[in-house]
This record gives C-alpha cells, sequence and structure tokens, in this order.
C-alpha cells in the first residue's frame, strides 16, 4: 500500500494533464500538416492555384 | 460549505469541464453551417485547410461560449437549467474562463487567419465579438428582442465557410445568413414557452415576461412567416436548386403550419397537454434548419454528375 493513497484529486488532475496534451500534441501536427500543403501549393495565400480553382 | 465533503468537489475541474465551457452542442451547429458554407462556395479548398478551417471557426465558436459563461455566470447561478455549468458549479473560477476564452479567442482567430485568409479571420474575430459584448454584456440583459439580434451571432458560421473559401462576401452568403438569423427567434421562442425557466429571477428580460404568451405566440407566428421568403431566395439562388426548393417549399410549410398551431393556443390549452405543440415545434425547428443546409450540400454534391443547382 503505498504510502501516500491516490485521491479523486489527482486522478482529475491526470485526466486534465493528459486531455491538454494530446490537444497540445495535435495542434503540432496540425500545424505541421498545414505547413507541408501551403509549401507544396506554392501558392503566397495557401489558397489552390486559381487556374486548378476554377475548374 | 462547511463540511469536507463539499470542499472535495470544488476546484480541480476536470478535462471534461473545460470541454463543457465550450458550449459543444452549439459548436455542433456551428460546425454544420460553416461546413456547407464552405463546401457549396464556388471555390475549391484543399481538404486540410477546409478541416483545419472549421476546427478554428468551431473553437472561435466555443471561445465564444466561455466568455459568455464567464459574464452571465451570476445568471446561471440563480436559473436552474444552468446551474450545473462548471463555474456556478465552482469547478472553475469565473477568471480561469475569462482566460481560457480570450486565448482561444486570440488562437482561433490568427489560426484562421492563417490556415484560410484573413479575411475570414477578421469575420470570425467580428463574430465573437458580437456574440460575447454585444449580444452577452449588453443585448441580453437590456432589451426583450436580445434574441433576435443575438441570432446573427450564430448566423455567421456559414458566411466565415464561405469567405474561407472565396475570401469574401456574396448574395448567397447573405442569404445563408438570413436563413439562420430569421429562424433562431422561433427556435427559442418556442423553447422559453415550454422551458418556463426563471427569468424574471434571473431578471434577464426574454419576451415571455415582458410582453407576456400570448404576444411571443404572435411573434414566433410572424418570424416564421418572414423566415418563408428568406428560405425560397436561398433556393433560387446559385447554390440552391431543385432539391433545395423541394425542401423550402415542404419545410415552410410545416413550419408555418406549427407556428399558426401555437398562435391558436391559448395558454390553459396549453398547460392541459404539456406544451405539446410547442414541443414538437421545437423539433420540428432543429429539423428544418439540418435539413436546409443538407439540401445545399446535397445540391454541391449532384453538380459533379451533372444534377442539382440551376
Amino acid at each position: 500500500m503505498a504510502i501516500q493513497p491516490e485521491h479523486e484529486l489527482h486522478r482529475r488532475r491526470w485526466g486534465r494533464n493528459l486531455g491538454l496534451g494530446l490537444v497540445l500534441g495535435a495542434f503540432v501536427v496540425l500545424v505541421f500538416g498545414l505547413t507541408i500543403v501551403k509549401v507544396s501549393r506554392q501558392d503566397e495565400n495557401g489558397n489552390p492555384p486559381r487556374a486548378e480553382a476554377s475548374q | 460549505m462547511s463540511d469536507l465533503s463539499a470542499y472535495e468537489h470544488t476546484q480541480e475541474a476536470e478535462f471534461g469541464d473545460y470541454v463543457q465551457l465550450l458550449k459543444p452542442r452549439v459548436m455542433s451547429l456551428v460546425v454544420f453551417t460553416a461546413m456547407v458554407g464552405l463546401i457549396v462556395a464556388p471555390v475549391a479548398v484543399h481538404p486540410f485547410v477546409a478541416f483545419t478551417s472549421i476546427l478554428f471557426i468551431a473553437l472561435g465558436g466555443g471561445a465564444s461560449g466561455a466568455l459568455n459563461m464567464w459574464y452571465d455566470a451570476d445568471i446561471d447561478r440563480v436559473m436552474r437549467r444552468t446551474r450545473s455549468r462548471p463555474i456556478p458549479a465552482g469547478r472553475v473560477t469565473e477568471g480561469e474562463a475569462l482566460a481560457f476564452g480570450l486565448a482561444l479567442s486570440a488562437i482561433s482567430v490568427l489560426m484562421l487567419g492563417l490556415a484560410a485568409n484573413w479575411f475570414a479571420g477578421a469575420f470570425l474575430a467580428f463574430t465573437i465579438f458580437f456574440y460575447a459584448v454585444v449580444y452577452t454584456m449588453w443585448l441580453k440583459r437590456s432589451t426583450p428582442q436580445n434574441i433576435v439580434i443575438g441570432g446573427a451571432a450564430g448566423a455567421f458560421p456559414p458566411m466565415i465557410g464561405w469567405a474561407v473559401a472565396t475570401g469574401g462576401v456574396s448574395v448567397e452568403s447573405v442569404l445563408m445568413f438570413l436563413l439562420v438569423f430569421m429562424w433562431t427567434p422561433p427556435h427559442f421562442w418556442a423553447l422559453a414557452l415550454f422551458m418556463k425557466d426563471d427569468y424574471s429571477n434571473a431578471r434577464v428580460p426574454m419576451l415571455t415576461v415582458t410582453h407576456g404568451r400570448p404576444a411571443t405566440r404572435k411573434h414566433i407566428f410572424a418570424y416564421t412567416i418572414l423566415l418563408a421568403p428568406c428560405a425560397l431566395a436561398l433556393a433560387l439562388s446559385s447554390i440552391g436548386g431543385p432539391v433545395t426548393l423541394a425542401a423550402a417549399i415542404v419545410l415552410n410549410a410545416l413550419f408555418i403550419l406549427g407556428a399558426f398551431r401555437i398562435l391558436r393556443r391559448s395558454e390553459e390549452a396549453a398547460q392541459a397537454d404539456g406544451y405539446k405543440a410547442e414541443k414538437s415545434f421545437f423539433k420540428l425547428s432543429l429539423a428544418y434548419l439540418f435539413l436546409h443546409f443538407g439540401a445545399l450540400l446535397v445540391e454541391a454534391s449532384l453538380t459533379p454528375f451533372g444534377l442539382g443547382g440551376w
């Protein structure tokens, strides 16, 4: 038995930290994906080139 | 709160409490209408950019929800329906909610500007300002028309979705705005008729309290009549088509019929059958908006096959 038993409060705090970690991870993936899309599309506005858009 | 068990349930919020601050149910409407606005626009958007844009439009909507809960904490504490929200329940402090709302507002506006274009970003910023300041801080507590003007905040998302694709505003996006804008008052007033929240204790001037229930019934009917031409105009616009027109005719006929039933009922009759007509009108109003935007989506997805559209 642990000296300091797990309190309900710790469970909630852990859940919050885990959630925030996942959100931050997802944000990194999102920014990375956005960068790939924008850089590979060669358009300073990040929109697809006009010719392709009007097709 | 003098006993220990009370202490154990205060402070230390769960992750879900922060999610609740974002009003997820309102966000689902924002996601859907913004997505339709983006897809029906005549300019193609890269799927990843579209996904990111809708995500941050939704997050901006959630941020304004958190700001609303921060400012309205005093009202939420009084009304039964809202008493279990994170701030009145003591799980999140008012200062935390304010910081959370402001930070997410800034992040969502910046990210939408970077992902799509700065017009869409500015439009999102304006929407958050409109909901948090114009509606929540000013109109909600000062006029019984609060819902009418506050509805504009909920009607902007399809216009923002359209702006993500086109970088601007056009007749079609204004018509999508008008559809949600005119739909909001009958939707919420029907809810106010049967929810019987204690708005008077909370000092919120709801139409049912200030002008009485018969006047609210008249208002519902009037707005439903005014909504129909907006829906038909949208169906006849360049993003509409036969499917949308058929949906608009059927849905508006049903909606006007429902509003007419509400208009003709006395409060005694309504109380006798437990607000049956009001409740079914409210359910119909949810289907109304969902199917209208769904029809636009069907129209847009049929276009590549030479069907759909005019």
